[in-house]
């Protein structure tokens, strides 16, 4: 039977970072308005005769988006009506750009399994955002708070062929537009939201056969269960002799299962033409030049670094900036910590990493600032608490936010390495187990790990083990000598 | 040209071609009204091809009429609009809500 | 003395020297209304209350000597299509028939701010589609010099409304001649503004690269003085410019002397009515007196400007028109809607008149997938070429002169069956919007006892010119001065 291989081409929408809407002067934090309908003017609600003008703020984070993606950077802008009724879209059409977009034909290097490849960016244009709607039994309710906030929407060529593939490019977008500081990344809340293309076709042939396009897609998880069940379905399809139909499918994330949205007949006819009430918009160079000059260090910049300045590993490296907030705070922590960099990137990569991933944490808004954790690893490495204990620490750390130092004294939970206490505890021990004493001198080896486990015991796990091991031994050594 | 000829147009524009723009423009309309639209169509859309006439090869299209370029605004909030004034027009409303009839498909 | 008869001029001298208050005026000319606008229908609104509010304010400022215009005091009304808060707005048309806007055009804004008196809305074509003022969905508007007649269109009831003293002075809006043709029609001095020179900003589009507002007043110098007030970029219309803006009043008496006068051979041709063209033809010589030189000039794609200038039109309009949905204010017909679908077809369908419905579904049409290049696009590569018609008439002449319509007002029900013909009668008009000149019409005559109107069309931003010319003329002549009967 012909094997399929997919092909996939995403379209990001991305809300943009602005404190007011595209195109009027209300706020555009509809997440956090006070109300329904409360953000809105003549302009964002298209009261008749009301009239656009442009976010500069929106031009220069699009501008910046398509410098960090590679693209050209059109000198010539014009905006575009694209035409369709639905009722989160107040004006009955939206403005959109059409084929003068403020960027096109970029590219993005991503990892599709572990093979590097480069996924063209066919073009970023600006738009604005729709109403929110919230349907009912019988009816539909429309909030316009959201109509109207900048979006960019960026859209790759159809050059992915994995759904790994397609998640890495997805992901990486998303950690770009959280360097550029022009969108949060906060999926829950839609800032940023999917669409994909795809299509089938046998295996090694190069041809582009019928594509659906999945829209609502508004997680990871959505987008790569959405993009596995396409490819599934239409792989049978073909492999049943059937055709794919052209359409567009929404992700029904309760039933797992794309779902066709348009029949044939309603089948899009956008009519764009230029945006009369936006005279087009020039892009010069010095404008650019100077946006330029603002670009942070991005993803793939700060992975080649890290691994040049501290000998990270590929995959620590690409952990590590994978996240402009977790980079951050990885880089702050290295340099306030006296420890040497392997362990400070293992405390974050391993334990640090597991807590944010667990409760869920925004690695904007951590409970402790980078200064905690290089006090606690420096506590480590000081040995004035042992790994266990350390542990312990960054968990009330998480719950608590208080500093390690806070924890440790507050917890009596500091590492004795102390050779006077240590030894009375090691001679407590002795004492209180002479067969066991014995049956060590005898020649039992495996005694040796129990008794140190008396000591943790004793100590409630503070015993710096290496001081204790080296008591222990002395210890024993005596009483051999003593027999 | 004979007589019959001139009278009527060379193009046309059929019923149903009128009640698919009807529908892209979501304008109901019944088929007779759809028939005599479609006279009139095809006889203001015939006409037009008097365009053809001008040979338009290099010629750039205008697109706005005003010669103002690049015009933006600062990223400055507004204050809003009083939530009432907004929605006193409101034919049907359910609270501080715009209420439509059921929308089907996806938001 | 007729209060309701005066210029703005007359009546700023008057208000100014106290021998009338602004509350006097604006009850004459509201009183004057009242017994009048019954024959002629040019009202949809009519603000007593509000407009002697208005006319206290004035009053107030005139009395403290403070803060004082030309236009302080001074009445006037606007097509029903610029938007005034908390005053209905209708744009003639059912869909909006209950429509009270939340906020004031700027143009508005700024005439209050002159402490200009709004006194009413005026009828018009529905959404400005239409030459005759016949498309309005409530009523149709009668030419005060024969009420058989129309007052032309779609700024048609600001036209009849300012001939027959309703008002002195109403701002109308010119897409394709909408002021100069009724202007013409109805013996009144109306100004096309250049593209951007007015802000649009609260006037409800009809083609938003088109429109113009501007003033119609009794002659050039009352439209100078309101221009001066609405004249000026604003922040809220991108598309309007920011150049200064030239002291209008003052520039009105320098002398025409040495002006290139330009007569576009294109606009003489053959079906224009007799009386229209020796109108014309005198007041070329009129100009010649007056020592202008008079040049003739082509405008060789002039056969081009009514296709260019209704293929745009119907798309934009297409687009504009969509957000009347029924669904956040105006008609709504949502009983028995299923879903949000029959509800748009059922409020749509009621809610437009026949004009709108045709031009907003051949918009749909032109910019379909398919024929977008064959229509839209080509009209707009035309509409270059129009443009670049008028940048080379006006390296030789400094404006041009030309009728407005080939015939005087036509009469009342005579050309609505066959909408191609109705859309001829603009074909003298048109071609300005897609190139954003002004153009000032000005009363030169009468043919059959109807008002001829000519148009004078200047290059970009040259409406001191324009208005300088129609002054001059209007100096020398009197045709501007006659009204009809019903006026007094």
């Amino acid at each position: 039977m012909t094997t399929y291989e997919p092909v996939i081409g995403l379209e990001i929408h991305a809300e943009l970072q602005t404190k007011s809407k595209m195109f009027c002067g209300c706020s555009a934090a509809y997440s956090e308005a006070p109300a329904a309908n409360t953000l809105i003017c003549p302009v964002c609600t298209a009261l008749p005769g009301a009239m656009p003008v442009v976010n500069q703020k929106a031009v220069e984070q699009a501008i910046l988006v398509g410098l960090a993606l590679n693209c050209t950077i059109n000198p010539m802008n014009q905006f575009a009506r694209k035409n369709y009724f639905y009722p989160d879209l107040p004006k009955g059409y939206q403005i959109s750009q059409y084929d003068l977009p403020v960027a096109s034909n970029g590219w993005l290097n991503i990892l599709a399994g572990t093979d590097p490849q480069r996924i063209r960016v066919r073009r970023a244009h600006l738009e604005e955002d729709t109403a929110k709607l919230f349907h009912h039994d019988r009816h539909t309710l429309v909030d316009y708070n959201r109509a109207g906030v900048p979006l960019l929407e960026i859209v790759s060529e159809p050059d992915m062929h994995t759904v790994e593939a397609a998640l890495d490019y997805a992901t990486r977008i998303r950690a770009i537009l959280r360097y550029l500081g022009v969108n949060s990344g906060d999926m829950e809340k839609g800032v940023l939201r999917f669409e994909a293309n795809v299509s089938v076709r046998p295996t090694g042939s190069s041809e582009l056969l019928t594509r659906t396009e999945i829209k609502n897609l508004n997680s990871f998880r959505a987008l790569t269960r959405a993009t596995a069940f396409e490819i599934q379905r239409q792989t049978q399809i073909y492999q049943s002799g059937a055709e794919v139909v052209q359409e567009t499918l929404g992700w029904n994330d309760l039933k797992e299962m794309t779902i066709s949205q348009r029949s044939k007949e309603e089948a899009h006819d956008y009519r764009y033409f230029p945006e009369p009430d936006l005279p087009p918009l020039e892009i010069n160079r010095a404008w650019v030049e100077q946006i330029k000059s603002e670009l942070p260090e991005l993803p793939e910049m700060r992975e080649q670094r890290l691994i040049m300045q501290f000998g990270l590993t590929v995959n620590e490296a690409r952990l590590l900036t994978s996240d402009k907030a977790l980079a951050d705070y990885y880089e702050k922590t290295v340099s306030l910590s006296k420890s040497p960099v392997k362990t400070i990137s293992n405390w974050i990569t391993g334990e640090f990493l597991r807590y944010v991933n667990d409760m869920g944490l925004d690695l904007e808004h951590l409970p402790f600032p980078p200064e905690h954790l290089a006090q606690l690893v420096d506590l480590v490495t000081a040995k004035a608490i042992n790994d266990n204990t350390a542990k312990e620490v960054l968990a009330g750390m998480f719950k608590t936010g208080q500093s390690p130092e806070t924890i440790v004294k507050a917890n009596n939970l500091g590492q004795i390495s102390d050779q006077d206490a240590l030894e009375l505890v090691v001679a407590q021990v002795l004492n209180d187990n002479p067969k066991e004493v014995a049956s060590y001198l005898a020649g039992k080896q495996t005694v040796f790990q129990w008794m140190m486990g008396q000591v943790a015991r004793l100590t409630r796990g503070k015993a710096d083990p290496q001081v204790a091991r080296k008591l222990l031994l002395q210890a024993l050594e005596k009483a051999r000598i003593s027999k | 040209m004979t007589p019959s000829e001139s009278n009527k147009p060379a193009f046309s524009i059929d019923a149903d071609m009128v009640k698919h723009v009807a529908f892209l423009v979501r304008l109901g309309i019944q088929d007779e009204e759809a028939q005599a639209f479609s006279h009139q169509f095809s006889a203001i859309i015939d006409y037009f091809h008097l365009l053809n006439e001008v040979d338009t090869g290099d010629v750039p299209p205008a697109c706005e009429t005003s010669n103002t370029r690049s015009v933006m605004r600062p990223d400055v909030i507004k204050p809003s609009m009083p939530r009432e004034d907004f929605l006193k027009n409101v034919p049907h409303r359910e609270g501080d809500y715009v209420q439509v009839p059921l929308v089907f498909g996806e938001e | 003395m007729q209060p309701h008869t005066l210029s703005i001029r007359e009546a700023h001298e008057l208000l100014t020297t106290k021998q009338i208050s602004s509350v006097e005026l604006t009850t004459a000319v509201l009183d004057h209304i009242h017994k009048t606008d019954p024959l002629i229908n040019a009202f949809v609104t009519i603000a007593d209350e509000l407009a002697l509010e208005q006319a206290r304010l004035a009053d107030q400022r005139l009395r403290q000597s403070e803060d004082i215009t030309p236009l302080t005091g001074i009445p006037f009304a606007v097509k029903d299509c610029i938007s005034t808060r908390g005053l209905r707005t209708t744009c003639s048309s059912k869909i909006l028939e209950n429509y009270i806007p939340p906020y004031n055009a700027t143009v508005i804004d700024r005439l209050s701010t002159a402490g200009a008196v709004l006194i009413g809305k005026q009828n018009m074509d529905e959404f400005g589609m239409g030459s005759s003022c016949e498309n309005s969905a409530f009523f149709d508007t009668h030419n005060p010099w024969d009420l058989e007649r129309v007052p032309g269109g779609s700024s048609g009831g600001s036209a009849a409304a300012v001939a027959a003293n309703m008002g002195l002075f109403a701002l109308g809006e010119d897409t394709g001649g909408s002021i100069r043709m009724p202007a013409g029609f109805c013996n009144v001095t109306g100004l096309k503004t250049t593209y951007g020179r007015v802000s649009r900003y609260g006037l409800i589009a009809l083609v938003s690269s088109f429109d113009s507002i501007g003033p119609m007043a009794r002659s050039a110098y009352d439209c100078a003085a309101v221009l001066q007030s609405i004249a000026g970029q604003d922040l809220k219309d991108a598309t309007s410019l920011p150049d200064p803006i030239p002291d209008y009043l003052k520039m009105l008496d320098k002398p025409v002397k040495g002006l290139r006068l330009g007569i576009p051979k294109e606009y003489f041709q053959a079906g224009m009515e007799a009386g229209v063209e020796s109108s014309i033809r005198e007041a070329i010589q009129k100009f010649e007196e007056l020592g202008m030189e008079i040049r003739e000039v082509s405008l060789p794609h002039t056969t081009y400007g009514l296709p260019v200038y209704y293929l745009v039109l119907f798309a934009e309009a297409s687009a504009n028109l969509a957000r009347f949905d029924g669904t956040r204010f105006g008609l709504s017909v949502a009983e028995g809607a299923e879903n949000v679908i029959d509800q748009y077809l059922q409020t749509r369908r009621e809610g437009f008149g026949p004009e709108v419905k045709r031009r907003i579904m051949l918009g749909a049409y032109v910019l379909s997938a398919g024929y977008y290049d064959a229509y839209y696009l080509k009209a707009q590569k035309v509409r270059t070429l129009l443009r670049q018609d008028f940048e080379a008439a006006f390296e030789q002449c400094d404006a041009l002169v030309a009728p407005t319509c080939p015939t005087t007002a036509f009469k009342l029900g005579e050309k609505t069956d066959d909408p191609l013909t109705m859309y001829l009668s603009d074909i003298y008009v048109v071609a300005t919007n897609p190139a954003g000149v002004p153009s000032l019409c000005v009363p030169c005559g009468f043919s059959n006892n109807m008002p001829v109107g000519m148009q004078l069309i200047g290059k970009h931003l040259s409406e001191d010119v324009l208005l300088q010319i129609g002054h001059a003329y209007q100096s020398a002549t009197d045709w501007h001065l006659k009204r009809p009967a019903v006026s007094k």
